[in-house]
C-alpha cells in the first residue's frame, strides 16, 4: 500500500444532494501516466478535488502512500484548472511558481533569493525562462498553464493530480507539458491528468480511468480504450468511437 | 484659512485611519470580497450598540467585542444564505447586512436615550470632536495607530499566505495554506479595523476608506507589495487633501454662489472620502486614456 501513490475505495460526492460519483474506487501505479477519461460532467475534476480534500466527500477512503494526504502532503502537488483563476491578479510568472514552494519555506517567513532561483530553474523546465518577471496578464493562455505546470514541479513532489492541462493549449506549450510528463515519469513520478482528448490518451498516456459517475473501466490504455468500454462511458450516440479505439494511427500526438 | 494644531491632528488622526484601513481593503478586493467590506462596516452597528447597552460605557475592548461578535456572523450568516438559499454573493451579504445595519440603527436609538452617545456620531464620525476631547495626543490617534500597526504587522507577516490565499484558493488548500481560515481573520481584521474607524469617521465612510485607496492602487501597481505601499499613500493624500477641501475650499466655493452659504468648515471626514473619490478617478482617467499600450498580451510568442 505504502508504493501506491493514490487509493481510492468506494468513494461517493455529492453536489447539493445530486450524486457526482458513485462508489468510486481507483488505485493509481506509481511511475506511471494516468489520464482520467470521460464526458462533460462525468466527475472528473471532481474526483481529483475529492482525493484532495477540496470538496467535501459524502463516504469513501482516500489513501495517499498508503496514509492520510496530511502525512502525504509534501509528496503530492496539485495543478487547477487554467480557468479556475483570475489571470489579472498582480503578480509575475516567478511570483507564481514559487508559490509551490510555500510549504518549504514555511508559515510567516519571506521568499528569499533562494527560492526565487528555485521557480526560475522549474519556470526554465517548461520553456518558460525568459518570462520570469512577465505579468501573468500578458501570457498567452498555453504560457499560463506552462507556469501553473512550473509552480508544481517547483513542489518536487512524487504524485502529480493534473485538472485538464492540455485543455486548449497551443502546440508548443503541448509538447512542454509532454516532456515533463516524461521526465516525471523517468525520475521515478507519477502523473493524473484529467483529460478530455480521446485520440490522444494511447499516445500521451500509460493507463487509462474511464469514468462517467462510476469507474466504467481502469488499466493500461490498450486494454482500457475498447468500443465497448467508451460507448459505455459516453453512451452509443457517439460513431467515432470505434475509430479512436481501434486506429492505433490517430492515437498518436497530433501537433507537432 | 487658519491652520492650527487641531487641523494637524485632524489630519493626522483621518490619515492613520485610513491606512490602517486601506490594508484589509486591499485583501479585500483581491479576494473579490469588497462587497464583504461594505457589509462589515455596517454590520459592526449593531455589536457595538449592544456591547454600549450592556457595558453601559463608551470604553474600547467591549465595543470591539461586540463588532468582532456581528463581523463574523455576518460573513457567516451570509455565507449560509448563500449556500442554502443558492443565491449569488452580493444578495446574501445584501440581505444580511441591511438587517443588521437596521436593528443596529434601532439599538443605537435606543442607547441614545440612555446613554451619552450621539446617532448622528456613529453614522458620520467625529473627528473634530474626537482630537478635541483631550490634551496632548488624541485617543484616536492612539488607537488609529495601534491598528495600522496591528494591520501592518499581520500584512507583512502573512503576506504570502494573504496573496496565496487570494489567488487560488484551491492550491492554497492542496498546499496546506488553509483560506477559508486565512479568509475568516481578514474578516476579524476587517471587523476591529470597522470599529477603530467608526470614531473618527463613522460607519458610513469606513467603506470609501476600506476600498477606495485599495481600488486607486490597483489601476497603477503590477504587484500586491506595490498595491499595498501606494494605497497607503493614497489614504494619506486623501485625509490631507479632503481637510484642505473641508476648511478651506468647499466653503470658499459655496459663499460664492448666488444662496451664499457662509459656513466655516464641512465634516472632514465627510471631504476625505469625496477626496479619496476624486483622486480615483483622476486616476481612472489617466490610465483608461493610456491602457491600449498596457493590456495587449504580446502577438507571436507561442
Amino acid at each position: 500500500m505504502k508504493d501506491t501513490p493514490l487509493h481510492i475505495d468506494a468513494l461517493n460526492v455529492a453536489y447539493h444532494r445530486k450524486l457526482v460519483l458513485w462508489d468510486v474506487g481507483v488505485t493509481i501505479k506509481a511511475g506511471r501516466t494516468t489520464a482520467i477519461v470521460g464526458p462533460n460532467g462525468a466527475g472528473k475534476s471532481t474526483l481529483l478535488k475529492a482525493a484532495l480534500g477540496l470538496i467535501p466527500s459524502a463516504s469513501g477512503k482516500i489513501l495517499f502512500f498508503g496514509g492520510t494526504l496530511r502525512k502525504s502532503r509534501s509528496r503530492v502537488a496539485y495543478v487547477p484548472q487554467r480557468e479556475s483563476v483570475d489571470w489579472d491578479f498582480p503578480v509575475n510568472a516567478r511570483d507564481v511558481v514559487a508559490m509551490g514552494l510555500y510549504r518549504r519555506i514555511g508559515w510567516c517567513l519571506p521568499v528569499r533569493s533562494i527560492h526565487r532561483r528555485m521557480a526560475d530553474e522549474a519556470l526554465a523546465d517548461v520553456g518558460m525562462a525568459d518570462f520570469a518577471l512577465r505579468q501573468i496578464s500578458q501570457l498567452s493562455g498555453g504560457q499560463q498553464q506552462r507556469v501553473f505546470l512550473a509552480r508544481a514541479l517547483a513542489q518536487k513532489a512524487d504524485l502529480y493530480l493534473m485538472d485538464e492541462p492540455f485543455a486548449s493549449v497551443d502546440a508548443a506549450t503541448e509538447q512542454a507539458i509532454l516532456a515533463v510528463l516524461e521526465r516525471i515519469k523517468a525520475s521515478g513520478g507519477t502523473v493524473v491528468c484529467v483529460h478530455h482528448d480521446l485520440e490522444t490518451v494511447a499516445g500521451y498516456f500509460d493507463d487509462a480511468i474511464l469514468l462517467n459517475m462510476r469507474v466504467v473501466a481502469q488499466g493500461p490504455v490498450g486494454d482500457v480504450m475498447t468500443p465497448e468500454n467508451l460507448r459505455k462511458t459516453y453512451g452509443a450516440r457517439l460513431s467515432f468511437l470505434d475509430e479512436v479505439a481501434t486506429d492505433p494511427a490517430r492515437a498518436t500526438p497530433a501537433a507537432g | 484659512m487658519n491652520w492650527t494644531a487641531l487641523d494637524t491632528w485632524i489630519v493626522i488622526a483621518g490619515a492613520l485611519t485610513a491606512m490602517a484601513c486601506a490594508i484589509p481593503g486591499v485583501f479585500l478586493q483581491l479576494n473579490k470580497q469588497s462587497m464583504l467590506g461594505d457589509a462589515i462596516s455596517h454590520a459592526v452597528l449593531p455589536g457595538i450598540a449592544i456591547a454600549y447597552l450592556v457595558s453601559g460605557s463608551r470604553d474600547t475592548l467591549p465595543m470591539i467585542g461586540g463588532a468582532l461578535v456581528a463581523g463574523v456572523l455576518t460573513a457567516l450568516l451570509s455565507g449560509a444564505v448563500e449556500r442554502l438559499g443558492r443565491v449569488e454573493q452580493g444578495a446574501s451579504l445584501g440581505v444580511v447586512f441591511c438587517v443588521f445595519f437596521a436593528a443596529g440603527l434601532v439599538l443605537v436609538r435606543i442607547a441614545a436615550d440612555h446613554l451619552d452617545l450621539d446617532p448622528s456620531c456613529v453614522l458620520f464620525g467625529s473627528l473634530e470632536l474626537a482630537v478635541i476631547e483631550s490634551s496632548g495626543i488624541p485617543r484616536v490617534v492612539w488607537l488609529s495607530a495601534s491598528t495600522l500597526a496591528l494591520n501592518a504587522l499581520l500584512a507583512t507577516l502573512f503576506f504570502k499566505e494573504l496573496r496565496l490565499s487570494a489567488f487560488d484558493t484551491r492550491f492554497s488548500e492542496s498546499v496546506g495554506v488553509p483560506a477559508r481560515l486565512i479568509r475568516l481573520g481578514l474578516t476579524v481584521l476587517t471587523s476591529i479595523t470597522a470599529v477603530m474607524a467608526f470614531e473618527s469617521v463613522g460607519s458610513i465612510l469606513v467603506i470609501a476608506m476600506l476600498i477606495v485607496p485599495g481600488a486607486t492602487a490597483l489601476l497603477l501597481c503590477r504587484s500586491v507589495e506595490g498595491i499595498l505601499l501606494a494605497s497607503l499613500g493614497f489614504a494619506a493624500l486623501a485625509s490631507l487633501g479632503g481637510h484642505l477641501m473641508a476648511i478651506s475650499a468647499l466653503p470658499a466655493l459655496l459663499s460664492t454662489m448666488p444662496g451664499g452659504i457662509q459656513i466655516g468648515s464641512v465634516n472632514s471626514a465627510g471631504m476625505m472620502a469625496t477626496c479619496s473619490g476624486l483622486v480615483f478617478f483622476t486616476v481612472l482617467l489617466a490610465t483608461a486614456l493610456r491602457k491600449p499600450a498596457v493590456t495587449t498580451p504580446q502577438p507571436g510568442v507561442p
